[in-house]
């Protein structure tokens, strides 16, 4: 970024006492200017996503790389064993999934760009709660990293998914719901650490493993048993999966393809609803969405 | 420790209880106020009050315990012991009246420099609630008074370091706060900038009913400020004007060059019974009220004098007499302290 010329000469120029001193009044804190808070830091969120021209470009890419890439360079090894589904519709729900966690995990990052820049103070100085700011932070993000859920939902016709408005009103429901727990669990994380660059290196080594336990890119029947049990306790399955259920439930694919490709999560043999797990990754982000505030409250 | 204030911040106190009832004639009050951070005594219990209207400094070396004291004040640290009302408000009790009522600019920019310098501001405003339509008006007016009215569209990643100060200073005074803190306001800053923040400070302290607090560790400009107090090793040392200070010290100090400097000491100790000395080819001496002392002393030495200099004591002086060091040499003993923690801390973990 470039500095330009300070106008101090100009201003000099300027007769001060032709502007007439306004007196405002900051009024009591109440859940009104609460909820104004929590508004005020959500659309700051947007604001900066909007600003920031090149993280625009790198979320529109990197869910077609995932897709088209990943997705047509792993059908030829998997033609087969797909049972006549193309492997980029079967891999798009946990594309889908995979997309908004990375987007979410970036917009929880700001929390801790904030911190190093400063701008975190100029929060935690206002007449505010501290829950608002974590509020509207994950809110904020969570809207930021829906929006790469949007993208990818707007290419499930390249993928040979169906654009029924169902589907794409309970995938856009379930994608929200993601991104908010991710960006929940992001802040959470984030509120303890002052450097950027640890912050990363621990989402790294937390999300990587996520994803790739989770069942994004396999289905998570026979699996070997050490992996069925990391499955199991891998909450970005429960995420992938009612995804998926939803995807394939609109989908024109033979019974035999349905059951190996789309199997859905059991616990010992019962197999958990897909609202379960919606619910489970709801309570999941709230709670995370209270450790944080919990944390960021009681940091001086 | 504290003495009367001066006469103008005693006046515009006046003034202002007289128009506005409601308005606490001490903006700040605070007593026994400590901070300990594990072993470190940051602030050992200081005790003030700050008149309503007041341009009041810290002044002490780096780490002299200025910063947390602030914090404490602004609410951000909680302290260890005592206690410190805010524009009326306890700072550990009524937090958020506390906050409604000051505005702050730290030593560190907190500015979003991917925003522009209006939406900087209107964000700020609105996380202070200022009602919508007074937004636009008083952006207007602070941004005037820093000359960045013209800049509002820019982004503030654009601004240099005195842009973005002056900004914060203007968005400090989005909420018409009534105490404004300033920390290090003027640090880093070029000659002319700092001259104009000053500028805002006396403008502000003539056109709004403000105190100001702000902290420094330049001497020239702590002489701005009605009182000041001198921090050292997180206690007050000295507190009072600028003026009362530097006439603590006592004396004047005056240099006469003339052709017989042997003659002059002699008359100057039989006529006015001053015991002068030679120095760098000058006579010179100490006086209280030199300048008044300059014409008795022509017309009564009767010695012809070529040149005459008298220089008043600076608060370096001031700081000397109170600490025994100068605040340069107490920030680098601060340093080589740092650094010899700093040390022990890499050889006990080694251990």
């Amino acid at each position: 970024m470039s500095t330009t010329t300070d106008p101090i000469e100009s201003a000099a120029a300027v007769d001060q006492s032709a502007v007439p001193i306004v007196r405002v009044i900051v009024p009591e804190r109440s859940l009104a200017s609460e909820l104004r808070a929590i508004k005020i830091v959500w659309r700051r969120e947007l604001i900066r996503f909007r600003a920031d021209r090149l993280r625009m470009v790198t979320t529109l890419i990197q869910p077609l790389l995932f897709l088209f890439v990943l997705g047509s360079g792993l059908q030829q090894l998997s033609a087969a064993s797909t049972h006549g589904v193309n492997l980029k519709t079967f891999i798009y729900p946990g594309i889908l999934c995979i997309s908004v966690m990375f987007t979410a995990m970036f917009s929880a990052a700001s929390i801790v760009w904030d911190r190093e820049f400063g701008f975190l103070r100029e929060m935690m100085v206002a007449p505010i709660r501290r829950s608002s700011i974590v509020i509207g932070k994950c809110l904020g993000g969570a809207m930021v990293a829906s929006f790469q859920g949007v993208i990818v939902i707007c290419l499930a016709g390249f993928v040979g998914v169906p654009y029924a408005p169902l589907m794409i009103l309970g995938i856009f429901f379930l994608q929200l719901l993601l991104a908010f727990a991710i960006t929940a669990f992001g802040v959470m994380v984030a509120v303890r650490i002052k450097q950027m660059q640890s912050f990363m290196g621990v989402m790294q080594m937390i999300v990587m493993p996520m994803f790739f336990i989770s069942g994004a890119l396999f289905p998570v029947a026979n699996l070997p048993g050490w992996l069925a049990a990391l499955n199991r306790i891998d909450p970005l399955t429960y995420a992938v999966d009612p995804m998926r259920n939803l995807v394939f439930n609109h989908l024109s694919i033979s019974p035999l393809a349905r059951a190996v490709l789309d199997p859905g999560v059991t616990w010992f043999g019962w197999r958990v609803p897909p609202l379960l797990e919606a619910g489970m990754i709801l309570l999941l982000g709230v709670v995370m969405l209270g450790v944080a505030i919990w944390e960021f409250s009681t940091t001086e | 420790m504290r003495r009367t204030p001066t006469s103008d911040a005693l006046r515009f106190v006046d003034d202002m209880t007289g128009a506005n009832g409601n308005q606490p004639a001490i903006a700040i009050a605070v007593r026994g106020l400590a901070k300990n951070y594990d072993e470190v005594e940051a602030v050992r219990g200081v005790d003030f009050e700050v008149a309503a209207g007041e341009v009041f400094g810290f002044l002490g070396p780096n780490g002299a315990g200025k910063t947390t004291t602030i914090n404490m004040l602004c609410t951000l640290v909680k302290p260890s012991a005592g206690s410190a009302t805010v524009a009326g408000h306890d700072v550990v009790h009524e937090r958020d009246d506390v906050r409604r009522n000051i505005g702050l600019v730290f030593q560190d920019p907190t500015l979003d420099g991917y925003l522009t310098a209006e939406q900087n501001l209107r964000l700020h405003a609105e996380l202070y609630g200022v009602r919508s339509d007074l937004v636009v008006p008083r952006m207007q007016q602070v941004m005037t008074m820093v000359g960045l009215w013209e800049r509002k569209d820019s982004p503030v990643g654009t601004f240099s370091g005195g842009m973005r100060r002056r900004l914060e200073i203007a968005r400090g005074l989005m909420h018409s706060p009534r105490v404004l803190f300033l920390d290090e306001p003027t640090i880093g800053l070029d000659p002319q900038t700092r001259r104009s923040i000053w500028a805002y400070i006396r403008e502000l302290q003539e056109r709004e009913e403000i105190t100001i607090f702000m902290t420094t560790h330049y001497m020239d400009e702590a002489e701005w400020c009605d009182r000041i107090a001198i921090m050292d090793h997180g206690e007050i040392v000295a507190l009072d004007a600028p003026e009362t200070l530097k006439a603590g010290v006592g004396t004047d100090r005056v240099t006469i060059h003339t052709d017989d400097d042997e003659a002059t000491i002699a008359a100057l100790g039989e006529r006015f019974n001053i015991e002068a000395r030679r120095s760098e080819g000058a006579v010179s001496f100490g006086v209280p009220a030199g300048e008044a002392f300059v014409p008795r002393l022509f017309s009564e030495l009767g010695i012809p004098i070529k040149a005459v200099n008298v220089s008043r004591p600076t608060l370096d002086d001031v700081f000397m007499s109170y600490t025994g060091s100068t605040i340069r040499d107490a920030e680098e003993d601060q340093a080589k302290h740092r650094n010899r923690v700093m040390m022990q801390m890499m050889h006990g973990g080694r251990r």
